[in-house]
């Protein structure tokens, strides 16, 4: 329990502390833009190939109910709306932890091990603000762009999906897709997904930045990261789902 | 008349006594422990404005966690650390900041930025540090430290591309570039062969005589103590167990001392 609570209170100050240097003049502008192409950039090729093949994963697996009901004009419509609403942001979130959460984890752990941390504050430069702040902004930024990213190959994959067996033209299946698609579809999605950023960005931060000294903590801090990231990624997900029900 | 500002009194080193040499830094009943164990039991030290200082010690002794508590990057228990006659047992962030400018701490590993090349790795603390310089001027100085360490042509190299003893000397080149008053070096020559311990003892006594430096220098080996030292501080059990010259030491008949430098 003692040890619990000391783990709350670590958390709570490193989130505190990141805040206090993310209001700092002093913003590490070309280090973010860095990390930003760390993380949208180089997880382009997994994202696409992932958002590919779950659009036309969902496609066939609900083809063949539909089509029990008669309904299988529905069928780019309803994919579309899985996609922007749940399977989008979650499954990018997933994959965002798993490769940036245990990424900034293991980079940021063995700059720990190495003493390149303790170099960075002897140089008299804030590592809160150099390391912590422009990866987790990095994280808050990229992530909704990739789950937008994520969609629009799913929704692509949907379409290749339903060519497979049927025919149907791009404009015709783009038309029904977005058809009945509202706006409330899209915004409690893409809000949620600033959230997914955040928690993958601090758990990472965390963990890396509080990674013992032995070289074995790397491996610890990048598995636990992604752990905890993708747990958590899951709990605000339902609690983002919980609110936008209340909501609408 | 013209008022000194913080910067001014922290870069000049306060005076104990009139024919005493200036000292800069001033340990004194240093205590840390680590749970249960206890590393530093009351140590005191002084070191005085341009020389090299050797501590020696056995491996877990204390002697790297000694000069992380004098920047701060340990917080000792209770004692006293003056640095430039600033105390640095709960001093404010922006006069640490101010005081940590002053001095330069070789790591052991040479803890360069992996992800930057050595140019970049040169660049990082001058850039902030020195706000002043313009692109020439940090390129210039850059060139000039990259010379002085005797690796003029490595700017354009990763880290993964050095040996580990160009890593201590890229990882020394960062130090001096800010112009420090004081130089902290944690195993200089740990890892290395001996021709290139000797380069870079031989290294450490340039960089004395060229940047007028004060140092502490912490070591088990006795071939570096020899090139280096002006005087040596030998810490065992937490505590400082002998201090005097090189020839006090080489003469001494006590067992432990013998044993190193047999």
């Amino acid at each position: 329990m003692k040890e619990f609570l000391h783990d709350v209170g670590s958390v709570f100050i490193f989130i505190l502390n990141t805040f206090k240097a993310s209001f700092s003049t002093e913003f590490e502008f070309r280090e973010f833009l860095k990390q930003c192409y760390q993380v949208g950039n180089k997880s382009m090729p997994l994202i696409s190939i992932t958002g590919l093949i779950m659009g036309l994963v969902l496609t066939i697996q609900s083809r063949p109910i539909l089509i029990q009901f008669g309904a299988e004009t529905m069928l780019p419509n309803m994919v579309s709306k899985s996609l922007i609403r749940e399977m989008g942001p979650v499954i990018t979130a997933l994959i965002c932890a798993g490769k940036i959460g245990s990424g900034m984890g293991a980079e940021l752990g063995s700059m720990k091990v190495s003493e390149q941390i303790d170099a960075m504050e002897i140089s008299s430069v804030n590592p809160m603000r150099y390391l912590i702040v422009t990866r987790v902004f990095a994280a808050i930024l990229m992530v909704p762009l990739l789950v937008l990213y994520a969609d629009a190959w799913g929704i692509f994959g949907c379409w290749m999906g339903i060519n497979i067996k049927g025919d149907i033209n791009f404009v015709l299946f783009f038309s029904q897709a977005f058809g009945s698609l509202q706006f409330m579809d899209f915004l409690p999605a893409v809000v949620k997904t600033f959230f997914f950023g955040g928690v993958i960005g601090f758990v990472g931060c965390y963990k890396g930045f509080h990674a013992g000294r032995g070289t074995e903590s790397v491996g610890v801090a990048a598995n636990s990261a992604v752990v905890l990231a993708s747990f958590l990624v899951i709990v605000v997900d339902m609690i983002a789902v919980q609110i936008t029900d209340m909501l609408i | 008349m013209k008022e000194k500002t913080e910067e001014e009194e922290i870069h000049k080193p306060k005076k104990h006594a009139d024919k005493e040499p200036e000292v800069v830094i001033e340990v004194q009943d240093l205590k840390i422990g680590f749970g249960k164990n206890q590393i530093l039991k009351g140590l005191s030290l002084k070191l005085h404005q341009g020389e090299n200082l050797v501590v020696l010690g056995k491996s877990g002794s204390g002697k790297s966690v000694l000069i992380k508590c004098i920047v701060q990057l340990l917080l000792a228990d209770s004692g006293s650390i003056k640095v430039l006659g600033h105390e640095m047992n709960g001093v404010k962030k922006k006069e640490l900041e101010q005081l940590r400018m002053k001095i330069g701490f070789l790591f052991q590993s040479g803890a360069l930025y992996d992800s930057m090349t050595v140019r970049q790795n040169l660049e990082f603390p001058l850039r902030r540090i020195r706000k002043e310089l313009t692109n020439a001027q940090v390129a210039e100085k850059v060139k000039e430290v990259l010379t002085n360490v005797g690796l003029p042509n490595t700017s354009e190299m990763m880290p993964s591309e050095l040996s580990g003893g160009m890593r201590k000397r890229i990882g020394l080149a960062r130090t001096i570039i800010t112009d420090p008053v004081i130089l902290l070096y944690d195993e200089p020559t740990t890892g290395l062969d001996p021709i290139t311990s000797d380069e870079i003892s031989q290294l450490i006594n340039t960089v004395k005589e060229k940047y007028k430096t004060s140092s502490i220098i912490i070591t088990h080996d006795i071939e570096c103590v020899k090139a280096v030292a002006d005087r040596i501080i030998m810490v065992a059990d937490g505590v400082c167990f002998k201090e005097g010259s090189l020839k006090d030491f080489e003469t001494s008949k006590e067992p432990t001392i013998k044993s190193y430098f047999k």
